[in-house]
């Protein structure tokens, strides 16, 4: 398509992204500026829009101190159970999902699109809409306020096994024929050629998979109850209400900030593959 | 190296479809089989079930005398190559030809030498660092050829290796092929819907239609004695010319609106017949018995194509460009006895 460049469609898609970045990371830029401000300044309501002389101190104290009240614990401590959450929902997406898509794809077992129905209607019943009955099997089987409870119902999902599975699709069949007339069974065939051609649908996983375990609200607050096991998204919301105390907006907006960084650095770090792995087309 | 046979060898598909029927034949050690047809006639099929990615309905397959049907495609010591290449598109082309030999536990100096061995037979040495995705079509093609070179099996398989390649590679290729199957010297089944792949590399052509064997022979004999109509417009381009006729008297043949002079062996008088004459086979000559109008003329180069009409159906004569004005509004021709093949109206079967 041969498009004329005027000075307006030249300016104009411009103008609109900076209008949108500007949306978007203008809260941001005050979250920040308000870590690096003390509390009675911010209470006053006289912080402006440049940093104040308070951000080491406050990124200390949120880290590895806590805040006075309301939640107790460092922050630190917290960030690290979002991070072992996070990793334990994306890493065990993965590998559940790659090998039921992978079952689904290339064995022919009873059942088999009955199997794969069965998965894909699990989309339409989140955590959300199963929180009660989720929430009693957990507890029954003693895994309130561990890793293991956080994570496992959330980790059976069908997102992945879908996205898998229309990936194997488009992987030529004659690659499989190839490996049989190769001698290679199929744990070779997944392990040689199946995982290698998959390593951008796995990072595109991980990235969505990561942010999603990490933003987890509902039900990390139903599973843990022990400040020790509380996690960076909770936390900030104990924070912010507070009913017989001041609200320590520098250590909230710190935390605010501190609970963004990881999904960032994950997105940033693997932008290429997870493109990759949303649009790569060629075998 | 070994022999290939197959002893009514069926396929039929779950929904009842059958794909092949009952077919019988075998191939001898170091022959190079060409299974020919239009598409959807079975001779992939027939193929996968020869390499054992598909079941065998019933029937027998041997390989080397010994009966394959349930053996693993990666026991019947056979190599395939694929249409599309199917090469590993994450591994090196060095890794490509060796992971069948890995997986198969060959020492890694073995697999080297062969590898390097293959290498230099298809002239790919300098490509062996590289991944498939940086070859052309050809080079793919002879990494896929390379593959099943080292593996030194008894059998080659080839599904229509050369139509994923344009027209002036794949003669090349073609000649590669027939160069590589004469050092090589290994029994070779090939696939392929192209009559003239067909009849330049095989010892041995298998037409096929319809899940049926329609002839097997040598190609001299598939392009002189068609067994049957299909095989008789199937092989040979520009295709034979077909006139339908009904036999008038012992050695002569009534069409439409003219006469046939032919042997006609013991066919009965009044059996209702097809003549065919290949386009080539006709002779100009202002002397001729026959002449018809042109009605529009191809030039190839080396020969003229004139399209014409006799015995009322549409009739091509093949001729050298001087033997004729390009721009002739009629011919005169002789129909040489020998040129005429005569199949039953009915059957299609090849009478005399």
């Amino acid at each position: 398509m041969v498009e004329k460049r005027t000075f307006l469609s030249a300016i104009l898609p411009h103008v609109v992204l900076i209008l949108g970045v500007i949306v978007v990371f203008f809260p941001v830029y005050v979250a920040f500026v308000a870590s690096t401000w003390d509390a009675a300044t911010i209470a006053n309501g006289q912080m402006g829009l440049r940093p104040g002389p308070h951000m080491l101190e406050n990124y200390h104290r949120t880290l590895f101190v806590g805040t006075a009240s309301s939640t107790r614990e460092p922050v630190g401590n917290m960030m690290l159970n979002s991070l072992i959450m996070a990793l334990m929902i994306a890493v065990g997406k993965i590998i559940i999902s790659i090998f039921s898509a992978f079952a689904i794809v290339y064995y022919r077992f009873p059942f088999r699109m009955a199997a794969f129905w069965i998965i894909f209607v699990t989309l339409m019943l989140p955590v959300e809409v199963r929180i009660y009955p989720t929430y009693k099997i957990v507890s029954d089987l003693n895994m309130l306020d561990t890793y293991w409870g956080l994570t496992v119902p959330l980790i059976a999902s069908a997102t992945g096994t879908l996205l898998f599975r229309q990936f194997f699709m488009t992987i030529p069949d004659e690659l499989l024929e190839a490996s049989k007339i190769d001698a290679a069974g199929p744990f070779r065939f997944f392990k040689d050629t199946v995982l290698p051609l998959s390593m951008t649908t796995i990072a595109a996983l991980f990235v969505i998979q990561f942010i999603y375990g990490w933003n987890q609200y509902l039900w990390p607050l139903l599973i843990t109850t022990k400040d020790s096991m509380q996690t960076i998204v909770i936390g900030i919301k104990k924070m912010i209400v507070t009913q017989d105390a001041l609200t320590e907006w520098q250590l909230a907006m710190t935390t605010a900030v501190l609970a963004l960084l990881p999904p960032v650095i994950v997105v940033v770090a693997m932008q290429k593959l997870f493109v990759k792995g949303l649009v790569e087309t060629e075998k | 190296m070994a022999e290939v046979t197959l002893s009514n060898i069926r396929k039929v598909y779950p929904g009842g479809v059958e794909a092949v029927k009952a077919i019988n034949f075998a191939i001898p050690d170091g022959g190079f089989c060409v299974l020919v047809g239009p598409s959807g006639c079975g001779k992939s099929t027939l193929l996968r079930m020869l390499a054992g990615l598909e079941t065998i309905t019933e029937g027998e397959c041997r390989i080397g005398g010994r009966v394959v049907n349930d053996v693993e495609p990666a026991d019947r010591d056979i190599a395939m190559v694929f249409q599309n290449y199917a090469l590993y598109p994450h591994m090196s082309v060095y890794n490509n030809m060796a992971y069948g030999l890995r997986n198969r536990k060959t020492p890694e100096d073995e697999i080297a030498r062969r590898v390097a061995a293959a290498a230099k037979i298809l002239a790919i040495e300098p490509l062996l660092e590289r991944k498939p995705k940086a070859l052309s079509g050809g080079q793919r093609q002879r990494v896929a050829m390379g593959r099943a070179i080292v593996r030194q099996p008894q059998v080659f398989l080839f599904d229509e290796p050369l139509s994923n390649l344009d027209a002036k590679l794949r003669v090349h290729m073609r000649v590669e092929i027939k160069k590589l199957h004469n050092t090589l010297k290994v029994t070779s089944v090939y696939v392929t819907h192209d009559q003239v792949e067909a009849m330049t590399l095989a010892d041995m052509i298998v037409v096929m239609s319809a899940g049926k064997v329609e002839q097997i022979g040598t190609p001299a004999d598939v392009y002189s004695r068609p067994e049957s109509v299909f095989v008789a417009t199937f092989i040979g381009s520009p295709a034979m010319n077909l006139v339908k006729g009904v036999v008038s008297a012992p050695g002569m043949v009534q069409l439409a609106d003219t006469m046939v002079a032919c042997s006609t062996g013991s066919v009965a008088t009044g059996t209702a017949v097809l003549v065919g004459i290949r386009p080539d086979e006709v002779v100009l000559g202002a002397a001729g018995t026959h002449r018809t109008a042109v009605n529009f003329v191809e030039e190839l180069g080396p020969s003229r194509l004139y399209h014409s009409t006799f015995g009322g159906e549409d009739f091509v004569i093949q001729a050298p460009p001087k033997s004729a004005d390009p721009k002739a509004e009629s011919l005169a021709f002789d129909i040489p006895h020998h040129a005429v093949h005569l199949f039953d109206a009915a059957s299609g079967r090849r009478i005399g």
